[in-house]
């Protein structure tokens, strides 16, 4: 059965992810209220502005909900913004969202807009090199020992996944390489296959 | 291998603003208001629309004081403004580190014939159109993100409804032509071929469009969702009502939401007085900035 994958729509680059979900051979929904998280499997916080998202997803009641939803096993996988909703610290002492992930961001590590860029990347488990591109990134700066690191770029962790939970600083939703979203649909297949 | 300044690094970072709300900021308290209400980023000004109005004269970019303060107190991207085909004050700006420029109506413009040629800079710009020619010009020198013209610091959302509507009608219309009636059509609207056939395959501009030019309250913002916007710029209506900081926080849920209209009605309770409009008709024909620019 195709498993179905929610992208988090209350700001950013929503309708790219569906796509590339799509793309990877998953259902994909745009998911706007807490309710409609029941009949997912996993979900991706998409690109975006950290802040706006933070703020909305406490204000309708996401924090918990998204707990509660990585606590019953389901894959959670965020890019940029979404990487910064699920770290665990956010350096410089700003509150974190969700905390899950086992990891110390810094947000717009790279620097402003005219440094941001795209660059080829290695990721493992994915045979070819990605295209990445990077948006006013976050960089990870320090994981865990339960954090697999799946992607460095100039020696700084830009991909991580621990368990169920996957991230990436850059935006795999921009390009047309659905490598990185087939294998989250991956990880999600496989977490549903545990839980029966 | 790493490269700067692509069309996918700088489309790609309106991407990234899309659903959300861009507010005109002032100064670093504002810019802080507007960022703890939720704002994608903030466009920094030494005035708004409204009171660029009030004031008559050549409107400029703003003192670099301005924008630095603003990019010191936020962690949201900080946008600037620069007059039309005024490619110094970009360079200025892009120097200053803003992550977004906009090539704007709302300031004097510098040149009648020429808008900045947009392909040649690191940093994105956004630019305003009243119609899908003019949409795709600018797209053409390089905009990275469109935006309705509507008709700035005026709280009257009735020219970006009108602006926003013509667009989406147009595209409508590009979708429906036949391959060779495109060419006579990309005459018509002074637009390069190759544009316009995406525009006719995909259905869309091949850019993030944003709504602006009048929106002041919470179902204004709403209402330019529904007619296909991508996300809304809120100059004089912020930090020209009574109460900015709930404003803002009303104009960001009703455009995240905008299709629940029992959230939207909660949040427009006691707003407190909307940003004075002024009615379009009342403007003389020279302080109509939305017919700045071609």
């Amino acid at each position: 059965m195709t498993q179905k994958i929610g992208v988090l729509a209350l700001q950013g680059a929503v309708a790219e992810h569906i796509r590339s979900l799509q793309a990877a051979g998953a259902e994909a929904v745009a998911v706007k209220r807490v309710e409609d998280l029941e009949q997912l499997d996993g979900l991706v916080i998409p690109g975006g502005e950290s802040t706006t998202i933070g703020k909305l997803m406490r204000k309708y009641g996401f924090i918990d909900a998204l707990r509660k939803f990585h606590e019953a096993g389901k894959p959670l996988f965020g890019t940029c913004a979404g990487l910064i909703v699920l770290a665990k610290t956010i350096q410089g002492g700003e509150e974190p969202h969700l905390g899950l992930m086992d990891m110390t961001v810094v947000r717009n590590a790279f620097g402003r807009q005219r440094e941001s860029f795209e660059t080829e990347l290695a990721i493992q488990s994915i045979d070819n090199p990605v295209r990445a591109v990077f948006i006013r990134a976050p960089l990870i700066g320090e994981v865990g020992s339960g954090v697999e690191v799946l992607s460095t770029h100039n020696g700084e962790i830009v991909a991580a996944r621990e368990g169920t939970l996957l991230a990436a600083s850059f935006h795999p939703e921009l390009t047309d390489d659905y490598s990185l979203h087939a294998y989250f649909a991956n990880m999600v297949q496989e977490a549903a296959q545990v839980k029966r | 291998m790493l490269e700067t300044g692509t069309s996918r690094v700088k489309r790609g970072m309106a991407e990234m603003q899309k659903g959300g709300v861009i507010m005109d900021v002032m100064n670093a308290e504002q810019a802080k208001i507007a960022e703890a209400a939720g704002a994608t980023a903030v466009m920094a000004l030494e005035r708004v629309p409204s009171d660029i109005r009030a004031a008559g004269g050549v409107a400029r970019m703003a003192d670099p004081t301005v924008l630095e303060e603003v990019m010191k107190v936020v962690s949201i991207p900080v946008m600037a403004k620069a007059r039309i085909g005024h490619y110094v004050e970009a360079r200025v700006l892009e120097a200053l580190g803003a992550d977004y420029i906009d090539e704007s109506e709302v300031l004097t413009p510098a040149d009648e014939v020429f808008h900045i040629d947009k392909r040649e800079f690191t940093v994105p710009f956004v630019c305003g159109a009243k119609d899908l020619g003019e949409a795709l010009r600018r797209i053409q020198e390089g905009a990275s993100m469109m935006r309705t013209k509507g008709e700035p610091g005026t709280g009257n959302i009735v020219e970006a409804v009108r602006h926003m509507r013509l667009i989406t009608g147009q595209i409508r219309k590009i979708k429906g032509l036949s391959k060779d009636e495109l060419y006579a059509e990309a005459k018509n609207l002074g637009v390069n071929y190759e544009l316009l056939l995406d525009v006719h395959e995909t259905g869309k501009l091949p850019v993030v469009n944003f709504a602006a030019g009048g929106v002041a309250t919470p179902s204004d913002a709403a209402l330019m969702m529904h007619l296909g916007a991508d996300g809304v710029f809120v100059g004089s209506g912020i930090f020209k009502s009574d109460n900015p900081e709930k404003f803002a926080r009303a104009i960001v849920e009703a455009t995240t939401h905008y299709t629940d209209y029992k959230l939207i009605a909660e949040v427009s309770k006691n707003l407190g007085g909307a940003m004075k409009g002024i009615e379009i008709s009342k403007l003389a024909p020279h302080e109509r900035m939305s017919d700045r620019g071609w």
